[in-house]
C-alpha cells in the first residue's frame, strides 16, 4: 500500500481523525492556553508565564507533586517486589493443586475498578481496623485515613493489593520463557540458587523489568480513581496527587488555564521519568 | 535427604500462598458479609458471619443504583468502544505495516508517541471543545475511547501483522480481492488472536473507567462507576447499603472472570510482553 493509494488514508483515517480530535488538537491547544486567562470558552489576554510562576507558589500543588512522588517511589518498588516474589513462588509451586487457583485469587482485583476498590478499602481500613484493634487492644489501628500517614499507607496497600497480580502476571510471562538447559546447566556446575538467581534469572527477566517498571511508574503517577474514592484527599487536601489536584483546579475552581498549566507540567513530569526510565532499563538488558 | 528438603521447602510455599491467597480474599468477604448484615449488626462486629440471610439491602441498592438501566449503559459503551478499537486500529496497523515509506513511519511514531500524555493533560480542551459542539453524549465518549485506546491497539496489532506473510496478500490480490475484501475475509480472521487480547485490556480499562464518562455524560446515562459514585455519596456511613451496592457491581464482574479466566490471563500477560 503506497502512500498514493486511496486504500492507505481510508484504512487510516478512523484513528488519525480520532486520535487529531481527541488527543493532539487538545494537547496543542491546551499548551497554548496555559500561556492565557483562558476561562473555558474564551481566552481575553496573553498572560506570558504567569500561570507557570502561580503553580511553583502554591503550597498545595508543590505539596501534591511531594505526595505523588513518594507514592509512585514505594508502590514501585513494592509493587515490583511482590509481583517477582509471587511469580518466582508460583513458578517452583507448579506442581501444586493450588497454584493456579492463587494466580486466578491474586490478579482478581485488577478487574475491579479503582472506584470500587477505593470503596470497599474505605470500609475496612475505617471499620474493620478499629473492630480489630479493639479486639486486640492495639491503638494504631484506629483512625485510618484520618491522617495524612495513614492516608499515605492506605493508598500503598490498596494499590499493592490491586495491581501485585498483574505485575506478577507479567514476571511469570518471562521467566517461564527462560531456558530450562541454562538453569539445569548451572545446577551441574554447582551454582546455589542464589547465584542462579542472580546470575540467570535476574539478567533474563530484564525486560519485565523494563515493562513493569515503566507501567508502575506510570500508574504510580497518573492515579487518580483510587485516590478520590479512599481518601477523597483527605484530610486537608494533604493526600491528594497531582491527577486530583488537576481535576479539583479545572471542575470545582473553575480555573481552566491555570489548570491546564499544571496539566502541562504533570505531562513533563511524566514524559521525563518514563523516557529516562525506559532508556535507561534498555542499556541493561541481556541479549539472548 | 535433599529430596525431603525440597519437599519441606515446598510445602512451606504452599502453606504460605494459601494464607497469602486468603488474606488477598479477606476484602471480598467482608463486603459480601456485610452487605447481607444490618446497620446495627455491623455497629456491634464486622468480622463474624451475618444472623440472618438478609437480601433487603441488596434490593434496596439494587433499586437505588437503577442497576439494570447502568448495566445497560455500561455494556453498550463498553461493546461499541470496543468494536470501533478494534475494528479501525486493526485495518490502521495493517496499513501502516505494510506501507514502509518514512510517512507511515511517522504516523506509527505518533501513535505510540501519544501514549505518554496523561488523560489530565488533554482534558480540559477536550471537554471544552466537545462540548462547544454537543458531543459530551455517549457516541461522543465512544470516539473518545477510540482516540484513547488506539494507540496501544495499533501497536499491538502492528506487532502481530509482521507474522502474517505478504506472500497472503499478493494471492489474495490476484485472486481479484479489493483491499478491503483482502482485509476483512483474509488478514482480519488471522489477526483473531491478537484481536482477543485488545479487546480485553480495553475492557478492563472502559468498563471501569470513572473520570472521563463522569466528565461527558449526565447522571441519566451513567455506567456502573459512575452511578456507584453518586449512590456512594448518598449513603456514606450508611455501610450496609453502600456495601450491598458494592457487591452488586463486583460480583458479576468476578462471575465473568471463573469463566473467562484463561482467556483474560493469557490477554493480558501477552499485551504486555510485546
Amino acid at each position: 500500500m503506497s502512500n498514493r493509494s486511496p486504500w492507505f488514508w481510508l484504512f487510516l483515517s478512523p484513528v488519525v481523525l480520532s486520535l487529531l480530535l481527541v488527543v493532539v488538537v487538545p494537547f496543542v491547544y491546551g499548551f497554548l492556553f496555559s500561556f492565557t486567562d483562558w476561562n473555558g470558552l474564551v481566552a481575553n489576554s496573553f498572560v506570558g508565564f504567569q500561570n507557570y510562576v502561580q503553580l511553583f507558589q502554591e503550597a498545595e500543588f508543590l505539596n501534591s507533586i511531594w505526595f505523588t512522588v513518594k507514592f509512585a517511589v514505594v508502590t514501585v518498588l513494592l509493587l515490583n517486589a511482590m509481583g517477582l516474589g509471587l511469580g518466582l513462588a508460583l513458578l517452583v509451586t507448579r506442581s501444586i493443586r493450588s497454584n493456579n487457583w492463587l494466580r486466578t485469587i491474586f490478579f482478581m482485583p485488577n478487574l475491579i475498578g479503582g472506584l470500587i476498590l477505593g470503596f470497599i478499602w474505605q470500609f475496612i481500613f475505617i471499620n474493620v481496623f478499629s473492630d480489630i484493634g479493639n479486639r486486640i487492644g492495639s491503638e494504631a489501628l484506629q483512625g485510618w485515613l484520618s491522617t495524612t500517614s495513614t492516608g499515605f499507607w492506605g493508598l500503598v496497600i490498596l494499590t499493592a493489593w490491586q495491581m501485585a497480580g498483574y505485575i506478577m502476571i507479567i514476571y511469570i510471562a518471562y521467566l517461564e520463557n527462560i531456558p530450562k538447559e541454562l538453569i539445569e546447566a548451572a545446577k551441574i556446575d554447582g551454582a546455589s540458587s542464589v547465584q542462579r538467581f542472580k546470575n540467570i534469572t535476574f539478567p533474563l527477566v530484564a525486560p519485565a523489568f523494563t515493562v513493569s517498571m515503566f507501567l508502575t511508574l506510570s500508574m504510580g503517577f497518573k492515579i487518580y480513581d483510587q485516590n478520590l474514592s479512599l481518601t477523597n484527599g483527605g484530610p486537608f487536601n494533604s493526600t491528594q496527587m497531582v491527577a486530583m489536584e488537576i481535576v479539583r483546579t479545572a471542575f470545582s475552581d473553575n480555573e481552566m488555564a491555570y489548570a491546564q498549566a499544571k496539566a502541562v507540567i504533570f505531562f513533563l513530569i511524566v514524559a521525563v521519568i518514563a523516557l529516562t526510565q525506559v532508556f535507561y532499563n534498555k542499556k541493561r538488558e541481556v541479549e539472548m | 535427604m535433599r529430596r525431603n528438603k525440597e519437599r519441606r521447602n515446598l510445602l512451606g510455599l504452599e502453606v504460605f500462598g494459601i494464607v497469602l491467597g486468603l488474606i488477598w480474599l479477606a476484602p471480598f468477604y467482608l463486603m459480601i458479609v456485610n452487605a447481607f448484615k444490618t446497620k446495627r449488626e455491623i455497629f456491634s462486629g464486622v468480622l463474624g458471619l451475618p444472623e440472618t440471610l438478609n437480601i433487603g439491602n441488596f434490593i434496596q441498592a439494587f433499586e437505588e443504583l437503577t442497576f439494570l438501566k447502568s448495566l445497560f449503559n455500561s455494556i453498550l459503551i463498553s461493546t461499541l468502544s470496543i468494536a470501533i478499537i478494534i475494528l479501525f486500529s486493526s485495518m490502521a496497523a495493517y496499513a501502516l505495516n505494510r506501507n514502509k515509506s518514512k510517512l507511515s513511519g511517522v504516523f506509527f511514531f505518533v501513535f505510540v508517541a501519544a501514549m505518554l500524555i496523561p488523560f489530565q493533560s488533554v482534558m480540559i480542551p477536550l471537554i471544552s471543545m466537545f462540548g462547544s459542539v454537543n458531543m459530551l453524549n455517549a457516541p461522543g465518549l465512544i470516539f473518545m475511547y477510540l482516540g484513547f485506546g488506539c494507540s496501544l491497539s495499533i501497536f499491538l496489532y502492528h506487532g502481530a501483522l509482521t507474522g502474517i506473510p505478504k506472500a497472503l496478500d499478493e494471492a489474495a490480490i490476484i485472486d481479484g480481492a479489493n483491499r478491503f475484501q483482502l482485509f476483512w475475509y483474509v488478514i482480519f480472521p488471522l489477526l483473531k488472536p491478537i484481536s482477543v487480547t485488545v479487546a480485553i485490556l480495553n475492557v478492563i480499562w472502559i468498563w471501569n473507567d470513572y473520570l472521563l464518562p463522569s466528565l461527558v455524560l449526565g447522571e441519566a446515562n451513567a455506567t456502573i462507576p459512575l452511578k456507584m459514585f453518586y449512590f456512594f455519596g448518598q449513603y456514606t456511613k450508611q455501610w450496609h447499603l453502600a456495601l450491598a451496592g458494592l457487591s452488586i457491581a463486583v460480583i458479576p464482574v468476578i462471575i465473568f472472570y471463573f469463566f473467562a479466566q484463561k482467556q483474560i490471563i493469557n490477554g493480558v500477560s501477552e499485551g504486555a510482553v510485546k
